[in-house]
């Protein structure tokens, strides 16, 4: 068995995400291909996505450009695995509202149900590192990179929270979905990506 | 994970801090060049406004750069180029969701103090200001907001990166609605990557030591860029991008994303044109959208440009001798 795994590649770091991905795929043993994907028939053929750090706006205004939006829905519903990474979040999420502007009628997913608050901790300046732990899936200690970064104000039914931060959610997981507020394609444990890939292998042996 | 070469761990701008969750750090190399990579294939766009920020942020921008004048208008106005009004700058600030950038004149140690003050996301040293020293740029380490900077040439790009900046552009030259300059300092950064990579690969140490040396710049960042073959940095086009041909030129080049000046809000078309550049960087290797994208606008809205054979002032030399 060999699996395929896409990183959205319209905008932001997806070069950084292919290589964690190629590691983890490595450390594990797992056969597979990693490779970045913009539009809906390359989506159509994959086992596992991940929606990269990036500008949200620009990642939902661009994907709605060809479609690929449609396609990764439908895929995500039909539960193809999906992590969305701090904009990946986003566009997971079924509302995004700004700490300062407030509500933004930006294309969104609508698949998750959290509330979310985008530019959380504040500016740049603000942007920091921290130690997350998601004990709940055997990681009790990551290097937590979070930048300009968005966090969960509250969850819907069924919806695990993985991590807080001072009292902010900022990993959360449904079923197929992870989404986490921080960047851990800019470090270089791979233990989330390794994650990731093992669900994907179970989503694909139909496992889950 | 990304090339973290030549950081400074003991850096003045790396704040720690002790929360109830555990200990902090803000301003590492890791979060200055981090928030770099996350602009990756998107396009920067120069604005003097509220109006245009907003205008930008609906064309699909990744960030808006704040400037008092366009730089063409820098050009005709002459005199002294300095910040923008900090009023403005918070304005456009509270109005985009988008990260907001603002110049500072090359080595004005303190308009960048009052642009991080001002909690700006990302400070671009720029020669399109007229500059405060000729001899020093800003020592950037001290700053926890990330600096970008200008290079024509991989010494200028290292020697920069020395001096804490988290991500480069080319200088191209700026307000000129020509790109030829932008393609000029992109093909020679590239070429000497590839040359200092062919030395690394061949393993002959002592010619990297007189690269370093003619460099201006530490051994260690010149074997570590060597080894990568790139620069440790995200490296985007920038200074005479107009068009959206011009923009997916760059990026087939190897940028990694675009700064456009005066292109867009000194053409008639400025709407269209924003939207026409972000989908040309975006799926530039794709001919028939970049094609699509450039329908979408009209050459005889596009601003007039200037040879830059001709011209009197040229931005892009200064800073570049420190």
């Amino acid at each position: 068995m060999s699996l395929i795994v896409g990183v959205f590649a319209i905008q932001g770091d997806v070069y950084e995400n292919i290589s964690s991905t190629k590691t983890a795929l490595k450390e594990l043993g797992v056969e597979g291909t990693v490779l970045g994907v913009k539009t809906a028939e390359d989506v159509s053929k994959l086992d596992g996505l991940i929606i990269p750090g990036g500008e949200s706006t620009t990642i939902g205004q661009l994907s709605l450009v060809n479609s690929s939006l449609k396609t990764i829905k439908e895929k995500i519903e039909h539960g193809m695995p999906v992590l969305g990474i701090c904009a990946g979040m986003i566009m997971l999420s079924k509302t995004a509202n700004d700490r300062i502007i407030g509500k933004t009628d930006q294309p969104l997913l609508d698949l998750l149900d959290i509330k979310l608050e985008r530019n959380s901790f504040g500016r740049q300046k603000e942007s920091f590192e921290t130690d997350v732990s998601m004990a709940s899936i055997n990681i009790p200690k990551f290097d937590g990179v979070f930048i300009r970064a968005p966090s969960v104000s509250d969850v819907g039914s069924g919806v695990e929270v993985l991590a807080k931060f001072n009292e902010k959610i900022v990993a959360v997981k449904k079923g197929n979905m992870i989404g986490v507020a921080f960047h851990p394609e800019l470090t270089k444990d791979v233990s989330l990506h390794k994650y990731f890939v093992n669900l994907i292998k179970k989503s694909k042996t139909g496992q889950i | 994970m990304i090339p973290l070469s030549g950081e400074r761990t003991d850096a003045h701008g790396i704040i720690k801090e002790k929360s109830d969750s555990g200990v902090i750090l803000r301003g590492t190399s890791t979060l200055k060049r981090g928030f770099a990579h996350m602009l990756k294939n998107g396009v920067v766009m120069d604005v003097t406004t509220v109006e245009q920020a907003q205008i930008a942020e609906d064309a699909g921008a990744v960030s808006v750069m704040v400037l008092d004048k366009l730089p063409s208008d820098v050009r005709k106005a002459g005199g002294v180029a300095r910040t923008a009004s900090i009023r403005i700058i918070e304005d456009i600030m509270d109005s985009v969701t988008i990260p907001v950038m603002a110049k500072c004149r090359i080595g004005h140690v303190y308009e960048a103090k009052v642009l991080e003050e001002t909690d700006v996301d990302m400070i671009d040293e720029s020669e399109v200001l007229t500059p405060a020293d000729e001899n020093h740029h800003i020592w950037k380490w001290d700053f926890t907001t990330p600096f970008v900077n200008g290079a024509r040439s991989l010494s200028e790009a290292l020697r920069r990166i020395e001096e804490g900046a988290a991500m480069i552009r080319t200088k191209g030259e700026p307000g000129t609605g020509n790109v030829a300059e932008a393609v000029t300092h992109i093909k020679k950064v590239n070429d000497e990557l590839r040359t200092i990579k062919a030395i690394y690969d061949s393993g002959d140490n002592q010619d990297l030591v007189r690269m370093a040396r003619e460099f201006k710049v530490s051994y260690d960042l010149v074997e570590e860029t060597a080894k990568l073959g790139r620069l440790p940095v995200v490296n985007f086009a920038a200074g005479g991008i107009a068009t959206p041909a011009d923009a997916a030129y760059l990026m087939s080049l190897g940028c990694d994303g675009i700064f456009v000046g005066s292109g867009i809000f000194n053409a008639d078309d400025a709407k269209e044109r924003a939207r026409a550049i972000v989908l040309a960087t975006t799926f530039w290797n794709e001919s028939e959208k970049v094609k699509e994208a450039q329908k979408m606008i009209d050459e005889r809205q596009s601003m007039l440009g200037l040879d830059v054979k001709t011209l009197e002032l040229r931005m892009q030399e200064r800073g570049s001798s420190a």
